[in-house]
């Protein structure tokens, strides 16, 4: 710097550098754009529709998987159901009538309800045919039920001790949906008997059987039907830190004889599964919109590209006032990254919008992941950065007389 | 303020190009200079060189003092922004820009702030006779107050020497022969002007006319008065 200064014989010192002011590097970066607001526009759609999809992917998962986590969350992990499978010996698939004692004396089993099921089918009224059963099974169950499965009703309440012992019948979601009962009072015939509806249960998800059964008293099944005192299915809940030791022990306790006979599963395993599920998909989408992203890039040094062959006379031009190589490169650069952001503005917010109309529809809370958000700019930046490095360099190198000349 | 010595330019290929042979020239402060010779003279090499856009072949060329022959691209850009002014025959202003702007921006590279830019950018404008005219865009003002403008663009920056490359060449007759009256007008007023042209009505404008032929520099007259 001080060298500079002196004066040396060849003549006064060497003027002071060329100087671009930091504001005015954005100011000039952006001429392009604001004189070719339609290009530019154009231009950024690719980078808009790769960071869109990444957004809207990750918000969408997030979304799913915080809507899958509240399920799990209300319904709890801690239901495990122990059913009796159809041994060797066949006939009616039951536990012992020991199981229920013996699994309320597991320390940290919490509750346990069964329902068992009924040699019946159920149907509309007295004239439908036999064989058109609908799918549906009827189950005696206890009224400890709803709340060992978290259940809500739709309509009506659930058995309780005085129906149980009364032709009372409450329906699962989709049994009600096949028998056409739409409100408490209305009647089903059960092989050769009238029940009463008293209640409609919601959908069950830790156990979709029963939205496709009806659910009578213990106490009436035995009268009418015959059923078997012994359980069927066992629904227990256990301290959630011991689910898994109680797990191992509930085949022996329920049926000591022979365990290989009880089948137990914990039906919140299939929700955590979908969860798994989920992050598969958003990898695979993350994916293509990452090849969006790429596409959109190369777009932009496409278009930066054509710029710089067609703005050679301002290229010369802003070397002639003054502008060094580096000010020409740096000025489209900023050009091409203010276009790769400005796409990924646009790709944030309509992924921020795809995720919230999507989880609205689901009736999930909008989760719009903060690093999605942050992610999607920072790769716009760095793809907009990569995709104007060759087209700045090439009008930096350009000479002024060849840029002058050719304009 | 301007001094080549025994400067030569060659384009490679084959054969050669000798576009200049061996010019000496120096024009002082305060001169209104013609360059004229037909096309393929050598003269707009000429004025590349002078306004440093180029590199002789061999040869030095002294602008405003300094010696170019060893300076670097970064040095001979700060020298344009400092002591260079440039009119161009195609005008070269920015489409998306309005006149003060267009006119700031020859101070873009000297590290002012955009205010002061501004400031003179307006003052320029008002010396050229359109400070009426100041927020108009150029599609919007006609060629000769287009080209009013790169020359407020040219003096914004007070250069020790203005260069303008057939500054009328794009002008009818009567819009060239305001533009050259602006030129006196403004070498009168102190600044050190050189013109490169083919035409000898604008030249006769000028003081001292130098004609170039063959990259070679044929004539030097000095005149006592110029055309009024």
């Amino acid at each position: 710097m001080m060298r500079r200064r002196h004066r040396s014989a060849a003549g006064p010192a060497v003027p002071t550098r060329s100087r671009l002011r930091p504001g005015d590097v954005l100011r000039v970066g952006s001429v392009g754009l604001r004189t070719r607001r339609q290009r530019a526009a154009l231009s950024a759609v690719g980078i808009s529709i790769g960071i869109a999809s990444m957004v809207a992917v990750l918000g969408i998962s997030e979304s799913s998987n915080a809507g899958l986590n509240a399920t799990l969350d209300r319904l709890g992990t801690n239901l495990l159901t122990a059913e009796a499978s159809a041994g060797i010996t066949g006939g009616d698939p039951v536990l012992p009538d020991t199981a229920v004692p013996m699994l309320k004396d597991v320390g940290p089993v919490q509750q346990v309800a069964t329902t068992t099921p009924v040699e019946a089918y159920v149907y509309t009224n007295d004239m439908v045919a036999e064989e058109l059963t609908n799918g549906l099974s009827v189950k005696a169950a206890d009224p400890s039920l709803l709340n060992a499965l978290s259940g809500t009703m739709a309509e009506g309440t659930f058995l309780d001790a005085a129906s149980i012992r009364y032709p009372a019948a409450v329906v699962g979601s989709v049994a009600a949906e096949r028998l056409g009962v739409d409100a408490v009072g209305q009647r089903v015939w059960i092989d050769g008997h009238w029940f009463t509806v008293v209640g409609i249960m919601d959908s069950l998800v830790l156990a979709e059987d029963i939205d496709r059964s009806v659910l009578i008293g213990r106490p009436v099944a035995q009268q009418l039907y015959d059923a078997d005192e012994a359980p069927g299915t066992v629904y227990l809940r256990a301290d959630p830190d011991d689910i898994t030791d109680v797990q191992g022990v509930v085949p022996a306790t329920a049926n000591p004889s022979s365990p290989d006979e009880v089948s137990v599963s914990r039906p919140s395993d299939a929700l955590a599964a979908k969860a798994a599920a989920n992050d598969t998909f958003t990898t695979l989408f993350l994916g293509l919109g990452a090849v969006a992203l790429l596409v959109g890039g190369v777009g932009i040094a496409n278009v930066m590209v054509i710029a710089v062959i067609e703005r050679r006379g301002e290229i010369g031009l802003r070397r002639a006032l003054g502008a060094t190589q580096g000010h020409v490169r740096i000025q489209f650069l900023v050009e091409a990254v203010l276009l790769a952001v400005l796409g990924g503005l646009v790709g944030v917010a309509l992924g921020a919008v795809a995720t919230t109309v999507y989880a609205v529809s689901q009736d999930w809370a909008i989760t719009i992941p903060p690093s999605a958000v942050g992610g999607g700019l920072a790769a716009a930046l760095l793809v907009g950065a990569v995709a104007g490095l060759y087209p700045a360099g090439r009008a930096a190198r350009l000479s002024p007389t060849e840029a002058l000349r050719s304009a | 303020m301007l001094e080549l010595t025994d400067v030569t330019k060659e384009y490679g290929g084959s054969p050669p190009t000798h576009a200049l042979r061996g010019v000496s020239l120096a024009a002082h402060a305060g001169e209104l200079t013609a360059i004229v010779g037909p096309s393929g003279s050598g003269k707009s090499t000429l004025l590349n060189i002078v306004g440093t856009l180029d590199r002789p072949t061999s040869g030095t060329v002294r602008v405003a003092g300094h010696d170019t022959r060893d300076m670097t691209d970064r040095q001979l850009s700060a020298l344009r922004a400092r002591e260079l002014g440039f009119v161009f025959q195609q005008f070269f202003l920015l489409s998306g820009e309005n006149a003060v702007d267009n006119v700031a921006d020859a101070l873009l590279y000297r590290g002012l702030t955009a205010a002061e830019r501004r400031e003179r950018a307006v003052e320029a404008l008002e010396s050229v006779g359109l400070g009426h005219r100041l927020s108009h865009h150029p599609n919007q003002l006609s060629g000769g107050e287009r080209q009013r403008v790169a020359i407020a663009r040219a003096l914004v920056g007070r250069p020790s020497l203005m260069l303008a490359d057939e500054p009328t060449g794009n002008l009818d007759t009567r819009t060239s022969e305001e533009i050259m009256a602006l030129l006196g007008e403004l070498n009168a007023s102190g600044a050190t002007i050189l013109v490169i042209t083919h035409e000898h009505d604008v030249a006769a404008r000028c003081r001292r006319r130098v004609a170039v032929r063959d990259g070679l520099i044929e004539r030097d007259d000095q005149l006592q008065e110029a055309l009024p």
